[in-house]
């Protein structure tokens, strides 16, 4: 069945999502959600920390409930789709990734700084060594041109990674963007890996943005059931899986399911709308990491300054995935004028 | 009184010692090996009137007289080969890999209990700009988890550190617990590509309780702050620490800019001035003290 999609949607809700629901999600919720996306017939699930593994702290926010404990609820829940997970060398550590798949998910999705691959090598072994199938993830990839990426994705793929992406972490790539970053990727990979693409909507483009990735040859795309993520969110997949259908893609998702899923299920679950405001478009014009976005309100409110010029200076100091500690410092300086 | 010492290692770190030894009152540098023949480092040692090796540890054990004191800046596996043969040989060994054959040390905070150690251990960058401030807070009020954010320049982080960064996150965490004195540690290390490079920068959030005595905190990190850059020039507070209500706890949060000497190493890279400096002063401390 499977080998009869042309390419396979992942579903970042319960992931991506964990950073607009400020990482609140219960295990109700998971489990109502998980179930309603695997009836759908989504493929694959990430279940996280918004920051991956191990990302429940002061600096990124602490999970309401263990992550561990909602990825065995999803596993225990999933009759036909496997659940992945995320991780970043750096904040979670290689005993996590043994715990999660001790817990029963089975893809592996290792994320870095689009020029830091090289971190990630000795995780990729260890996923590879425990049967897991593996992922990597080139963050703020609008930040390099194409054949830097490509020289990355390489890397990654050395160490035993499956499928490289491109991943718009700050909603910053337009259209021919995203097609030439996949494109230089699947040549450099050829046969070795297969290539993805992770929107982010803070422009607007995540359906276009991922059909494009397809055309160029991406066989993964990540989306979130009614945007669900951080930013603005990320490209709906219920929106993904309508345009797919029409353009004759075949994703193995049910479009009237999948829609009632992100209608009765998935919004409930979320503390509001993904909404492509202020914030959201300037993170996407100014390629700000997107999980940044509800810092930035928590702190406009603490210091009484503008989250827009919060973001906007974490733009300028080209800070990447992982520095939220420094917005503070950003708003302090903003306090202090 | 001056002790003599090598340096075992002529890489970015080994060199960037050699720097700060030579300025040091008490310590004086006299051989360092290598094993590139071309390595700038070598040259650079013997202009300043080193003897220098490229056999490694095996060649630096033939030399006589034997040194006091080695500073080990190779790797974690070389280290913990040459090891026992520093200390079959009498020579008290201060290790800048994450070997971790001896106790680990920070000093201002713990090189007081280890004076007297064959081999010490200088933890991580990170652990050595971060640990402190956690004792600093921990010595004034319980801390029930620490939590520290390093955040270096990309050119800085050598390959060492990138195929090793859970040995980092993990060892660093520890340090935060055993020598910080926190009930639970949590260490996050990002790289970032930045050009021009970025100034190190680490941040550091302790859990202590609402009723803590924020005045006392805020002193005893100041304080601390200042016993570092007596050694460290450039480690400063970016800012006064934050209180800040989360849950049930209040969080203290400290951020701290690290910038270099510049001596062989860019300013921009205080993580591994910080290694260098920490290394001098704990070589330092145990010229003063006997042998063991």
């Amino acid at each position: 069945m499977r080998n009869l999609l042309d390419l396979r949607i992942t579903d970042s809700s319960l992931r991506d999502g964990s950073h607009a629901k400020r990482h609140q999600f219960t295990v109700d919720e998971v489990t109502a959600i998980v179930r309603a996306l695997d009836d759908a017939g989504v493929p694959v699930i990430e279940v996280t920390h918004g920051d991956g593994l191990g990302g429940s702290t002061f600096t990124y926010g602490f999970s309401r409930t263990p992550e561990q404990e909602l990825i065995a609820a999803a596993v225990a829940t999933a009759t036909r789709a496997r659940i992945a997970f995320l991780m970043l060398p750096g904040v979670g550590v290689l005993d996590d990734i043994r715990a999660a798949a001790g817990n029963g998910a089975s893809v592996c999705r290792i994320a870095t700084h689009c020029t830091e691959a090289d971190i990630a090598v000795q995780h990729f072994g260890i996923a590879r060594d425990l049967g897991l199938e593996t992922v990597g993830f080139l963050m703020m990839a609008h930040s390099r041109p194409p054949e830097a990426l490509a020289e990355q994705a390489r890397i990654m793929a050395d160490a035993g990674c499956q499928c490289v992406y491109v991943v718009d972490s700050a909603g910053a790539l337009v259209l021919d963007q995203v097609g030439d970053r996949v494109a230089a990727l699947v040549a450099e990979l050829g046969d070795d890996a297969q290539v993805g693409f992770h929107g982010h909507e803070n422009l607007g483009l995540g359906v276009a943005n991922s059909i494009i990735a397809y055309r160029a040859g991406a066989k993964q795309i990540d989306g979130s059931t009614r945007r669900f993520g951080a930013g603005a969110g990320n490209t709906p997949v219920e929106a993904f899986v309508g345009v797919c259908d029409k353009l004759g893609i075949r994703t193995g998702v049910d479009f009237f399911k999948i829609v009632d899923a992100a209608e009765d299920v998935v919004r409930p679950a979320m503390p509001g709308e993904c909404k492509l405001d202020r914030m959201a478009l300037i993170m996407g014009y100014a390629g700000v990491y997107s999980s940044f976005l509800t810092h930035a309100y928590t702190l406009a409110e603490r210091y009484g300054v503008s989250g827009a010029e919060i973001l906007v200076r974490a733009g300028e100091r080209r800070l990447v995935g992982g520095q939220e500690d420094q917005l503070i410092t950003i708003a302090r300086e903003l306090a202090a004028r | 009184m001056t002790v003599t010492a090598a340096i075992v290692g002529s890489g970015n770190i080994g060199t960037d010692l050699l720097y700060k030894l030579l300025r040091s009152p008490v310590i004086e540098p006299r051989w360092m090996a290598g094993i590139d023949p071309e390595s700038p480092g070598l040259r650079l040692a013997a202009s300043h009137g080193l003897v220098t090796g490229t056999g490694g540890a095996d060649w630096l054990l033939s030399q006589e007289p034997r040194p006091d004191l080695v500073f080990e800046a190779t790797s974690a596996a070389v280290h913990r080969a040459n090891a026992p043969r520093y200390a079959v040989a009498g020579i008290r060994a201060i290790d800048l890999t994450p070997a971790a054959v001896g106790p680990a040390v920070v000093p201002e905070v713990n090189l007081g209990e280890h004076r007297d150690a064959a081999n010490v251990n200088l933890i991580t960058c990170g652990g050595q700009a971060t640990i402190p401030i956690v004792h600093a807070v921990s010595r004034v009020t319980p801390v029930s988890y620490a939590e520290i954010v390093a955040s270096v320049a990309s050119r800085s982080a050598g390959p060492g550190t990138r195929a090793n960064i859970d040995e980092f996150t993990r060892t660093t965490s520890r340090g935060l617990e055993t020598i910080g004195g926190a009930a639970r540690g949590k260490a996050v290390i990002v790289l970032n590509p930045a050009e021009p490079p970025l100034i190190m920068r680490d941040t550091v959030f302790c859990a202590v309780s609402p009723d803590a005595d924020q005045a006392a905190v805020t002193k005893s990190i100041v304080d601390r702050v200042s016993e570092i850059s007596a050694y460290v020039p450039g480690y400063r507070l970016l800012d006064e620490p934050q209180y800040d209500p989360v849950g049930d706890q209040l969080r203290v949060g400290v951020f701290v800019e690290i910038e270099g000497a510049g001596d062989y190493l860019p300013k921009y890279a205080g993580n591994l001035d910080i290694m260098t400096a920490a290394a001098t002063r704990v070589g330092e401390e145990l010229a003063g003290s006997p042998d063991h």
